[in-house]
């Protein structure tokens, strides 16, 4: 593929209700930082792609709301309905394009506004499954269950997803829910939907994301530190959740070698030396990974117990907190791809780990429908 | 809020606006779910779709087959039996919720199908739901022509 790369990012801090912001004010801050962190003005922008939902935004055209504030008005400005990840895929393409070459993408939601089991209820067959009142946890809490009987991975793993990214989003001043916890207080916290646990589950999030992506021709023309984009991928499964095997995730695995594939990674295990991967609930930390190839099938609980996934382990996973630091539907994948830039920046702060190239993931969709696998090289 | 701009606003009382989104809605169920659920609500038989291509028989019934991009073309009939291959006990009494928890949802895979059904179990405790246990479908006595012409799964006499 021809070269691109990330040379701007800027983000909100996450919170559990953002009182004093619009979706619009949110994405003013999130560009602005964006392009102060690229060393560009708004004319340096060629086009905009923003990225909404119109169900969690409470409006039609939601993406309409934060177009002015993104500096999108007369530009060309396009938007994708999903996780942020797939917004940035469509950027990235954009800007390889040759039509232009730089492209900004937001991403932005506010949990806080609306209800999330009512709003995730609406995303199931308006005729054959809705009327059930299934919401998006009681359906992950369907693929956890399928995802344990099938690999062993048990409850206290789960747990210690929960442990670690609360514990590292401690040393994230961007994240909503930096915790010291134990098992315990995991094992001991509500149970929500069999076998998720209140801890087990990622909270209710405002934030907004913003990057930069500039094809190579002009990213010498700023002065923003760029991270490099190796591979880029994503793929979909069947809609409805009894057409797969949701112990799996077969889209996962596809993207993921995708994106390894245009990488020229060979050996993902050894050669990926960070990630940041969707953990909206605990499982989901651990069978992405396997799933996607960084791990063996079954073994990412067993790696998780002795350290490997810790800021100081083999394979940091989540450093900044994850999806369970905060979660800001469709921002949430962006912001991993922001943190992936910010490790192999060297900017960091405390929770920096030793890695030039890293791994950033995204999900749309009821317990992982399509999947977007990001590989970032500090180098060129 | 942008550089500068914060102490323009210092004090400021945040309000909210509150309101609403209720709209009607009708969504046409379209002629292979209409077949499904006329049977059920009439006969209480549980219809699927075959591929032709890959012999995949489809159920709830689609059209399509996402697998080979062709039209599913025969009915099988499927069940009444079938296996459970997922469930969650939801606890935590949520907003979309039309049962008191605790509610059973499960993934049913019908005798005679390749793909589960999304329902809900009853007639049997939460701690007592395994995956791979067997169960059968229980239809309402007055039935719509809806999903809800199953009342529920329960286990397998």
């Amino acid at each position: 593929m021809e070269r691109a790369a990330i040379i701007g990012t800027g983000m909100t801090k996450i919170e559990s209700a953002k009182h004093t912001e619009t979706f619009a004010d949110m994405a003013w801050e999130a560009v602005n930082k964006a392009l102060d962190d690229a060393g560009m003005t708004i004319d340096d922008v060629d086009n905009v792609v923003t990225t909404s939902n119109d169900f969690w935004d409470g409006r039609t055209i939601s993406c309409m709301a934060v177009g002015d504030a993104s500096g999108a008005s007369h530009k060309n400005v396009s938007c994708v309905e999903g996780d942020g990840t797939f917004g940035a895929f469509y950027g990235l393409s954009r800007a390889l394009s040759g039509s232009y070459g730089t492209t900004l993408v937001t991403a932005h939601s506010k949990g806080s506004e609306s209800i999330s089991s009512l709003i995730t209820n609406a995303s199931f067959d308006p005729i054959y499954d809705r009327w059930l009142g299934m919401d998006m946890i009681s359906a992950s809490a369907m693929q956890a269950n399928a995802y344990m009987e099938r690999t062993g991975t048990t409850s206290e793993q789960l747990a210690m997803v929960s442990v670690k990214n609360h514990g590292n989003a401690v040393k994230n001043p961007l994240s909503q829910l930096p915790m010291s916890i134990s098992v315990e207080d995991v094992l001991g916290s509500e149970m929500i939907s069999d076998p998720l646990h209140k801890l087990d589950c990622s909270p209710v999030s405002d934030a907004c994301c913003a990057i930069i992506i500039a094809n190579e021709s002009r990213v010498p023309a700023y002065s923003g530190h760029p991270v490099w984009i190796k591979g880029a991928a994503f793929c979909s499964d069947a809609y409805f959740l009894g057409d797969r095997d949701i112990s799996r995730a077969k889209a996962l695995t596809e993207a993921a070698k995708k994106a390894f594939s245009m990488a020229g990674i060979t050996n993902p295990s050894k050669e990926i030396q960070v990630a940041e991967i969707y953990d909206a609930f605990t499982y989901q930390e651990l069978m992405w990974l396997e799933e996607m190839g960084l791990c063996e099938s079954g073994t990412a609980g067993s790696m998780l117990e002795k350290g490997e996934f810790d800021i100081e382990g083999r394979l940091p996973v989540n450093p900044s907190g994850g999806l369970l630091g905060g979660h800001p539907v469709i921002a949430a994948g962006l912001i991993r791809i922001v943190e992936i830039v910010k490790q192999l920046r060297k900017e960091a702060g405390e929770y920096q780990v030793d890695a030039k190239r890293g791994l950033a993931h995204g999900v749309n969709g009821l317990c992982g429908q399509s999947h977007c696998v990001w590989v970032l090289d500090s180098e060129g | 809020m942008g550089a500068g701009m914060k102490n323009t606003f210092d004090g400021i009382e945040p309000l909210v606006h509150k309101s609403q989104i209720s709209v009607p809605y009708h969504w046409w169920a379209g002629e292979t779910a209409s077949r499904f659920f006329v049977e059920l609500r009439d006969t209480t038989k549980i219809m699927g779709t075959r591929c032709d291509g890959c012999g995949k028989t489809f159920v709830p019934p689609r059209k399509t087959c996402p697998v080979c991009f062709t039209e599913n073309t025969e009915w099988v009939e499927c069940g009444p039996f079938g296996t459970v291959t997922s469930f969650t006990v939801v606890r935590k009494q949520q907003e979309a919720l039309h049962h008191k928890v605790p509610v059973i949802f499960a993934l049913v895979l019908l005798d005679g199908a390749d793909t589960s059904l999304l329902h809900r179990l009853d007639e049997v405790s939460p701690e007592d739901v395994k995956i791979g246990m067997k169960v059968e479908a229980s239809f309402n006595e007055t039935r719509d022509a809806n999903m809800t012409a199953i009342a529920y799964f329960k286990p397998a006499s």
